[in-house]
């Protein structure tokens, strides 16, 4: 660490440090550029792991989490500030860290920061003629500003730069999202093969697509703002309703966060119960991918095939947590309740009939040839761009990127965990779908391990009635069922959050859409959007 | 009059006064009995093959779909041809929060959805905003762009709460008269006449 800040200090002298848990670096806004392309270049940060958007009442600014995937998943965060609150403007470094494009037009659109050099700087979640920064302090979140507006949005095409010229001075210049020659064809937001309310908006030349444009916010519910009003107990639901797919680790990774900031010790039983939910909520997930691949292909029959076995997971959440979905399990300290006297019962019958289930996945649907033709060599997406756009998870080791987690930033009991990274090196859709079908595998493996180790004692640490967290900042990071999910929490030592962040994988995932589907047909975006994986609710919050 | 589903008794339903007071509002002015038995065998067609118009917006909608799957299996009660045209579709069912974004969406769908149509709102988030109603841009419930016809609680509602919503909605069509009587058009009408869009904001 400190290597790296003598570094640091000879790149950027007028750099603040402040030691953490975690390398943290404040540079003022003119530096700011420079800076963050000799930490991409020299110093090989080249994953950009988390964009949060903060209002210090003083002033506005970005706090960015950058990660070195080379030196073995170092992280480091830098602050940016600036004062003006009327016509704040911060450089863009979309251009290093491709991710940025969609991470700064949602700091925009809640705090109004203006990037210079963006592309693209339109409002992401929010209909175009919302009134003002929802997320800012001093909102107004009086209805009657902005009201329920029953008619469409207008000119949704219109798009602004901020360009900076030579001598610095910054100008608006205006944009087309399409050419004027382009034929759009919109797709969403009510499709039954965007997997939920995304809208996507393709310029097509014949049925060759030549881009995608995401149209955002079709369920975006204000978690974050919704947050920063309620105490730390009352804000771990929020997590069970984004991905509702990998409910139990986001809600991991949210207690865990929180458990950091206490210092709290978790008992070893919750600890194992945590993980074996995460492994079943991974395998539910999969299962459902598999299902949904599978009908969006047309292959209605592996999807009855993949919801048969889900409802077994099923089965055992409701039997311990009392809910099909949405269970609430995890709380700060350990898990709600004890595991049902059925638990072992019931995972043991699922690991046990799983191989022999996904044989019959793998002769009903994998080595079907309308399925290989439809997903070998679509949707192409290199290593080298699965970083830059930090597509983590089952779709960038799809890529042959290696980027779990689990064995990255061991948390929980996963070290101690014998179980192998699923990689594979096709690039294409077909790659992405077989990760996941093998990471089946792996999560019962784990189970395995596990199912007769479950340890007597306690399922909660003793907590505070009232937690309140001190002043600071954490960041905690757990593999999710669709990559990295993170929980930023800033907490200026009240009984609520100042600022809540949730750094969701799925919304890098249809960052990359418009990349992956270029060049393919119409049809093939509705493959690779299977492939992908997205959840809406997590990319909208 | 009785109001009989094949599939659940009368008594296991909770709320029998208000299906008797539809009953008794239907039979106040006196039927035909020619047309009266041509509205019972055309509602007998009506509610046992309703097609629902997919509109899952969240966690609700992964329960709409093990409904479809085998182990709950819709398909048992007309319900299985779920569309993704309006045009096609008797009611919709919304399940999931409804955003600003998305209610303009929401209402142009439901009017593209041919006479007769109804509306379901399932979850807590359709019902009332459930756990994101205080936010900035939810919608406190659908019904404040839609004429809801039944409610279903839940977070996400078990696949059991959605088919007894489904029944009630399959008794709630047997009361309707098709020839004359209780206008269900012009109820609509009112509603939208309450809920008007804002043109002139533009």
């Amino acid at each position: 660490m400190s290597d790296i800040k003598e570094r640091i200090r000879k790149i950027c002298p007028s750099a603040v440090f402040e030691d953490g848990e975690i390398l943290f670096v404040e540079v003022s806004e003119p530096e700011w550029y420079g800076f963050a392309k000799a930490l991409r270049d020299d110093l090989k940060f080249d994953l950009l792991s988390a964009v949060v958007g903060m209002d210090w009442k003083d002033s506005l600014g970005v706090v960015y989490y950058l990660t070195s995937t080379s030196r073995n998943w170092e992280m480091i965060v830098v602050k940016v500030a600036v004062a003006d609150r009327e016509n704040p403007m911060i450089h863009s470094v979309s251009d290093l860290w491709h991710v940025a494009n969609f991470q700064e037009r949602e700091v925009f659109d809640f705090y109004g920061i203006k990037f210079i050099n963006h592309p693209d700087m339109r409002r992401f979640f929010l209909r175009n003629d919302w009134v003002g920064y929802p997320l800012r302090k001093d909102y107004d979140a009086n209805p009657e500003i902005n009201p329920i507006r029953l008619t469409d949005e207008i000119n949704e095409d219109d798009s602004v730069s901020y360009v900076e010229d030579k001598d610095g001075k910054v100008k608006a210049v205006k944009k087309n999202v399409f050419e004027k020659e382009d034929y759009v064809v919109n797709i969403g937001p009510q499709h039954p093969s965007t997997h939920g309310v995304m809208r996507f908006r393709a310029a097509v030349d014949g049925e060759t697509v030549k881009k995608v444009d995401v149209v955002s916010g079709y369920i975006h519910r204000g978690i974050e703002k919704l947050s920063e009003g309620m105490t730390y107990p009352q804000i771990l639901h929020f997590t069970d309703r984004m991905d509702y797919m990998s409910a139990h680790q986001n809600r991991h990774c949210l207690c865990m966060c929180i458990e950091k900031a206490l210092g709290l010790e978790v008992p070893r039983r919750a600890q194992v119960i945590r993980v074996m939910m995460d492994e079943l909520m991974r395998i539910s997930s999969h299962l459902l991918s598999f299902g949904c691949t599978a009908m969006d292909l047309g292959a209605t029959t592996a999807f009855f095939y993949g919801f048969r076995e889900r409802e077994m997971v099923l089965d055992i959440f409701e039997k311990t947590c009392g809910a099909r979905m949405s269970m609430n399990y995890n709380v700060i300290g350990g898990v709600i309740a004890d595991l049902h006297p059925d638990f072992q019962k019931d995972v043991k019958a699922l690991i046990e009939i799983m191989p022999s289930r996904l044989k019959e996945y793998h002769k009903v649907f994998t080595g079907n040839v309308i399925a290989q033709n439809r997903m070998r060599n679509v949707g192409m997406l290199s290593k080298e761009d699965a970083v830059n756009y930090a597509i983590t998870g089952p779709s960038g080791r799809g890529s042959n990127w290696s980027c779990d987690c689990r064995k990255k930033h061991p948390y929980s009991i996963y070290a101690e965990l014998d179980f192998n990274e699923v990689l594979e090196d096709g690039c294409d859709s077909f790659a992405r779908y077989m990760v996941r079908m093998r990471e089946i595998e792996e999560s019962c493996k784990i189970l395995a391990q596990l199912v007769d180790q479950i340890p007597d004692g306690p399922i909660r640490a003793q907590v505070p009635k009232l937690i309140k967290l001190p002043e600071g900042r954490w960041y905690q990071q757990v593999e999710a069922s669709r990559g990295v999910f993170g929980v930023y929490i800033e907490s200026d030592g009240q009984k609520n959050p100042y600022r809540v962040h949730f750094q969701s994988p799925c919304f890098n995932l249809v960052g990359v859409m418009d990349l992956t589907c270029q060049g393919y047909m119409i049809a093939d975006l509705i493959t690779i959007g299977a492939a992908l994986d997205f959840v809406i609710p997590d990319i909208d919050r | 009059m009785d109001v009989k589903i094949k599939s659940m008794k009368r008594e296991d339903f909770k709320d029998n006064e208000y299906i008797d007071k539809l009953v008794e509002e239907l039979n106040a002015t006196g039927a035909n009995v020619v047309v009266g038995k041509l509205d019972q065998l055309i509602n007998w067609g009506r509610a046992n093959s309703l097609w629902p118009l997919c509109f899952g917006t969240s966690c609700c909608a992964i329960e709409f779909m093990c409904l479809g799957a085998a182990r709950y299996d819709m398909a048992r009660f007309g319900f299985e041809v779920a569309r993704n045209s309006p045009r096609q579709a008797d009611y919709i069912m919304v399940q999931g929060t409804i955003v600003h974004r998305m209610a303009p969406v929401l209402r142009r769908l439901y009017e593209q959805l041919a006479e007769p149509k109804y509306v379901i709102a399932a979850g807590g988030c359709a019902v009332s905003g459930g756990p994101f109603k205080n936010s900035y841009c939810v919608l406190p419930g659908v019904d404040k762009i839609l004429p809801v016809d039944v409610y279903i609680p839940g977070c996400p509602p078990r696949p059991e709460a959605m088919f007894y919503g489904l029944m009630q909605l399959q008794r709630k069509i047997k009361v309707q008269r098709f020839f004359g009587g209780a206008n269900r058009k012009e109820k609509i009408q009112e509603f939208f006449a309450q809920h008007p869009e804002e043109k002139d904001k533009y």
